[in-house]
């Protein structure tokens, strides 16, 4: 199968999980005790039944569930997402102003995650009775069995409280609203590094374990022996050879977190006020905005399935052999 | 092949194992780790189930001044932001938490156990599926999910463990899988089938039990995570206000942070610990029951 071929099928079955999300959403919504009606007229401090009516048949609430439903799907279609009556603004526009936040935390805290991982990894596998082999074991245990609030809270309570170094929190200071790029940029990028390192702490102990253990596998490999035996230098075995290899398993497991790294985003947001889709979600939640909310899931699970798309092309491109399949 | 490579390596070091229960307790046993962690576990439960009958305070109540520090006017862990008695709340918070844990667990593996068993059982059509139905739990962003669902159908201990449950268990139903489609080509299991046994009766009886040592690991360590979880969720304030749990005492000192830490990172330090325990019995359990991996 060519290149294009696959991508076609594979976006072609994403489009069809993406629709599958959106009906199961949509029906949960649907059944869940209160609508947005019941909502609306809980903000208003009351309303009788007939405003009730009113406001359902504004809504298409008085609608038949199948009617309803061809109308949410066919206008998500067009990347309309309804009107949050929240926030007074279209759910699309509202998700998109604070899709940029999420997106800058989750791809800062996995390339760090990633790099320091693979690099602590690699270090561990070359030296297994060293130093860092023994840390990497203490960071994979810490790092799955630590809440990652927790983490958070400790890294604000030590560079907050104890010693102020971060802020406590928000993505940029106020008064910089109308300053140059550059220095926004700057001011953003100190916000960004508690809840950064807070994030890649989960997956930084996950890909150092990974990296170790495929790199151990690779080394026990034939061909390693190979080039060995030809006389290449250690450095040029491990670099080119063995780490090049071990990347595969590495690429997977990230394609197949992301879900995980999103859940994980959520809560960091939440810990450091981050403004981005997680701290929404919340409000949107609380406030029983249902179009944001539906709105929200229906994004993030189009990112995780467009990672997934990405991640599978990407394997392809590093493995031949899973070309050939 | 295997079984030979163990036997051998068994009798070097002249252990005398009778069945294969009692030769995973020795190799569990031989792994330091494990029983340190299975040790500490024992611990924690005995805190939170026992812990209340010889300290018994309600954790509900205010009974001194709020935000008193650990150790201080006889308060071991100190209060919280209502003044109430911190070590009350972490012990039948910790009841709480590992009985949402295990429940959730339970629903998890119910759920990936019978898919992944019927998926890799039937092969074909259905497999294909029900591995389908699987790859779609593993987009939908799981927190998020369960947010979602705990909010709208209120936030009671069945919604929270439910909604766990039900985002989780995609990694259990993949590990089923794998193992009945590589037992269900064994000799016994041909035996078996010729014996005209049904099939429901081969799937549970005859290749579940072989197939269990990887998902009983992967179960153990499902425990783990769903106390993550629930802490999450209680810690964005989804949880069951009439109950209390590590999260959920988290969650509501997490306001006065910078004038009282300990109150949060104390039972955070309790989640952590539990955790740590349930996953170093996992890693002691994976070393006993996959004698191969640990050559490595």
């Amino acid at each position: 199968m060519g290149f294009g071929q696959i991508l076609a099928k594979r976006v072609g079955y994403g489009l069809v999980l993406l629709i599958a999300v959106v009906v199961l959403n949509f029906t949960l919504i649907t059944i869940a005790p209160g609508d947005v009606a019941d909502a609306i007229a809980g903000d208003m401090g009351g309303a009788d039944a007939s405003v009730l009516v009113e406001i359902r048949q504004r809504y298409g609430l008085d609608q038949p569930f199948m009617s309803q439903l061809w109308r949410y799907l066919s206008s998500v279609a067009v990347m309309d997402l309804g009107y949050s009556y929240f926030y007074n603004t279209s759910v699309t526009e509202l998700i998109l102003q604070r899709l940029p936040a999420t997106l800058l935390l989750i791809f800062s805290s996995q390339i760090l995650a990633i790099s320091v991982g693979v690099l602590l990894g690699v270090m561990a596998a070359r030296k297994p009775n060293s130093l860092v082999n023994l840390c990497v074991t203490f960071l994979s245990l810490f790092g799955f069995a630590a809440p990652v609030f927790w983490t958070g809270i400790l890294l604000i309570i030590l560079f907050v409280s104890v010693h102020p170094v971060f802020p406590v929190g928000g993505m940029m200071n106020a008064a910089l609203i109308d300053a140059s790029f550059f220095e926004q940029s700057i001011n953003i990028a100190y916000h960004l590094v508690l809840p950064m390192v807070t994030l890649a702490s989960i997956y930084l102990a996950l890909y150092s374990r990974l990296t170790r253990a495929s790199m151990q596998e690779v080394l026990g490999s034939d061909y390693i022996r190979t080039a060995r035996a030809k006389g290449l230098r250690e450095n040029k075995v491990f670099y080119k050879h063995a780490l090049k290899n071990s990347l595969g398993p590495l690429v997977t497991v990230a394609g197949l977190q992301f879900s995980a790294v999103m859940s994980g985003a959520v809560v960091v947001e939440a810990v450091f006020n981050w403004p981005g889709l997680g701290t929404l979600a919340l409000q949107a939640i609380l406030a029983r905005d249902t179009p944001t909310i539906m709105g929200i899931l229906f994004f993030s699970s189009l990112v995780v399935i467009v990672v997934n798309i990405f991640t599978d092309l990407v394997l392809r491109m590093i493995d031949p052999r899973i070309r050939a399949e | 092949m295997t079984d030979t490579a163990h036997t051998t390596e068994l009798k070097d070091e002249n252990v005398v194992a009778t069945s294969p229960w009692r030769e995973m307790a020795t190799m569990f046993v031989r792994n330091y780790a494990a029983v340190a962690g299975l040790v500490l576990l024992t611990l924690i439960i005995l805190f939170a189930f026992v812990g209340p009958l010889i300290h018994p305070v309600d954790p509900f109540e205010m009974v001194w001044a709020p935000f008193t520090t650990p150790m201080q006017d006889g308060f071991i862990l100190g209060t919280d932001y209502l003044g109430r008695d911190i070590l009350a709340a972490m012990m039948v918070g910790g009841q709480v938490s590992m009985a949402i844990g295990l429940s959730a667990a339970l629903v998890s593996v119910t759920i990936g156990v019978s898919v992944g068993a019927f998926a890799g059982y039937y092969g074909g059509l259905i497999e294909e599926l029900l591995m389908r139905f699987t790859e779609f739990f593993q987009v939908l962003p799981t927190l998020l999910f369960s947010m979602v669902i705990v909010a709208l159908f209120g936030a009671s201990l069945l919604t929270v463990t439910l909604a766990i449950g039900v985002v989780s268990w995609t990694a259990v139903a993949r590990v089923t899988r794998s193992e009945f489609l590589r037992i269900r080509e064994m000799e016994y299991v041909a035996a078996a089938r010729s014996g005209s046994a049904r099939d429901l009766y081969l799937i549970f009886n005859v290749i579940l039990p072989n197939a269990l040592p990887p998902i009983v690991v992967q179960a153990n360590l499902m425990v783990g995570s769903a106390i993550l979880f629930e802490a999450a969720l209680s810690f964005l304030g989804l949880s069951d206000p009439n109950v209390i749990s590590w999260g959920q005492v988290i969650g509501s000192n997490r306001p006065y942070i910078l004038d009282a830490g300990f109150a949060v990172a104390i039972p955070g330090f309790a989640i952590f610990l539990t955790v740590l325990a349930i996953s170093l019995v996992g890693d002691g359990l994976n070393d006993a029951l996959n004698p191969k991996l640990r050559q490595r």
